[in-house]
């Protein structure tokens, strides 16, 4: 039962509720880094990685020592910096291990160390009151959906290099608008399965 | 009461923890010891690991252009490494060409020095300093132009070529919301070594000329990096053709100032063009020129001079001036200093009047 729970709400982060085209959250390197699918891929796959690690340390920190202490009001502020914490370690450590790594990867990790989607995982987390497994399929899967809407937005963008667009529309502005058509397309697969 | 201090224990313990391991990250897996650096195969320069190269070098006083400061912004700041130090990064990837890529260019802001590193850099940025100046005269040399002398205040001497430019700090202000650089020519003779004069035109909504024309004045700190450039006078026994139009002016004043405190006396011609009178500057001081440089004439010509004036020097356009001045180009060499089309005009004008491209020299800017 708990791994069928943990497989929909993998499932459903990914297309039904995706946390950049349902919740918005994410936008700024979205639209930032979006230009080209090979950065991209190193993004989303950043992001991937550090939403499935913080939310499994966000969870045990907040059920071992916020719940006990009945301090959750701190999680903002505590789930935030541990993200930095992370997401600076990380770099760290892939910077000294390894080049093609850190050239692929980890030139992104301070632009996600803000990025809201990540503080987000944790919060709906907490908010929605999942398990440790269900968390961790939850920052898996709203990784990989991430990944998934910013790579459909580079791939169309790529494209849009060569077609005209009106001038006050050019850059963010024609993106937005993407991203807003892209939305109502996920929205298509909601009645599939829903997440409380 | 207790829960106010359990909360500030547990914050408090929680960021003084991840505090602990980021210092013990940042010394062990962040360290990256003292490494050497191997500038253009002779001097080495024993740095602190860890940094960016464009950071590390300026520490050690090598100053890379760069506009932007190290954000990768501008892509300025390339340099020829020549140790392998792995493969482009995407925030590189814009700004070096393919051919560049070839050759090792990688933009010194973005990568970092994590090993032994040879580089190459144009052997004249050694030279280059970064200097904290104070603006100590201030006068219009037409409707357009400004003369901005700078006293030097640390360090207090500049070692240069006359023709050389120096990249003038334009702080943050209505027009740009972060520092940036625009390059101006040194106007002054390099004997006179802890003043620069610039010569600066002003262009509407330009960020650094609005900053000199309307925000600048007498008194006021601007810090600047210098010099640069390969626009100097060679040494030879040629005759000299000097073209320049508008604050094209300033290098090639610095040049003939230089010959005349050296007393240089090869032939030489200043062709300097102009729309009208009022576009005019600096005539008394080349007069004086004229008197201390036996074969040396300053040609000022009117594209567009005003009717009514009684203007009895040469009118029409620079190139046609130059082109009736020049029979043949035997013997002669041309320094160029004005708009890229005015250059590009000039140049054409030169060749065909037979002087090899290889003796023209220009500083453009745009």
């Amino acid at each position: 039962m708990n791994f069928i729970s943990a497989f929909a709400i993998f499932f459903a982060a990914i297309f039904t509720n995706n946390i950049l085209l349902t919740n918005y959250l994410g936008m700024c390197s979205f639209l930032a880094v979006s230009r080209k699918v090979d950065t991209s891929v190193g993004l989303g796959l950043a992001v991937t990685f550090v939403m499935t690690f913080t939310s499994a340390i966000n969870w045990i920190v907040y059920h071992f020592i916020l719940v006990p202490l009945d301090l959750v009001y701190l999680r903002y502020i505590i789930f935030i910096v541990i993200i930095a914490a992370f997401v600076q370690l990380v770099e760290m450590i892939i910077e000294r291990v390894s080049d093609i790594l850190y050239a692929s990867l980890g030139i992104f990790l301070p632009l996600i160390t803000v990025n809201c989607s990540i503080l987000g995982v944790s919060l709906f987390m907490v908010i929605r009151d999942y398990t440790f497994v269900n968390s961790i399929a939850y920052g898996l899967g709203s990784g990989i959906g991430w990944f998934l809407a910013i790579i459909a937005m580079a791939g169309i963008r790529e494209k849009m290099d060569r077609s005209k667009i009106p001038n006050g529309l050019e850059g963010a502005g024609i993106a937005l608008i993407i991203a807003g058509i892209m939305a109502m397309a996920f929205v298509g697969f909601s009645g599939i399965l829903s997440l409380s | 009461m207790s829960h106010i201090l359990i909360a500030i224990f547990v914050s408090g313990g929680l960021f003084s923890l991840l505090a602990i391991i980021m210092v013990i990250a940042d010394n062990t897996i962040a360290d990256y010891g003292e490494v050497s650096i191997i500038i253009n195969g002779d001097e080495e320069i024993e740095v602190e690991g860890g940094k960016p190269l464009l950071k590390t070098l300026m520490e050690e006083d090598i100053f890379i252009p760069s506009a932007c400061g190290g954000r990768g912004s501008c892509g300025l700041c390339k340099v020829k490494v020549n140790t392998d130090i792995g493969g482009y990064l995407p925030t590189e990837t814009p700004w070096i060409e393919e051919d560049e890529q070839k050759e090792n260019i990688r933009l010194s802001c973005q990568i970092k020095v994590k090993q032994d590193l040879e580089i190459k850099i144009p052997e004249e940025y050694l030279n280059v300093k970064e200097f904290e100046t104070e603006v100590i005269n201030m006068r219009d040399l037409t409707h357009d132009i400004k003369e901005v002398t700078l006293q030097l205040i640390e360090p207090e001497e500049i070692d240069f070529r006359a023709g050389q430019f120096i990249q003038l700090r334009v702080p943050e202000y209505r027009l740009t919301d972060e520092p940036v650089y625009r390059a101006y020519s040194m106007a002054s003779s390099p004997s006179n070594n802890n003043k620069v004069e610039l010569e600066i035109r002003y262009v509407p909504e330009g960020i650094c000329t609005t900053y000199v024309h309307q925000h600048l004045n007498e008194g006021d700190r601007v810090v600047i990096n210098g010099p640069y450039g390969d626009f100097y006078l060679r040494d030879t026994e040629r005759e000299i053709i000097f073209i320049a139009g508008g604050s094209g002016m300033a290098p090639i004043k610095s040049i003939i100032t230089y010959m005349a405190e050296n007393n240089i006396q090869r032939k030489a011609r200043y062709f300097f063009g102009a729309r009208t009178e009022k576009d005019l500057f600096l005539r008394d001081k080349m007069k004086e020129f004229e008197k201390k440089l036996t074969d040396f004439k300053f040609v000022p010509a009117l594209s567009d001079p005003e009717e009514d004036s009684n203007w009895e020097g040469k009118t029409g356009l620079i190139t046609e001036v130059v082109n009736e001045y020049l029979e043949n180009g035997e013997n002669k060499e041309a320094y160029l200093c004005g708009s890229p089309g005015m250059i590009k005009a000039c140049v054409e004008i030169l060749t065909e009047n037979g002087i090899p491209e290889n003796l023209i020299f220009y500083d453009e800017f745009g």
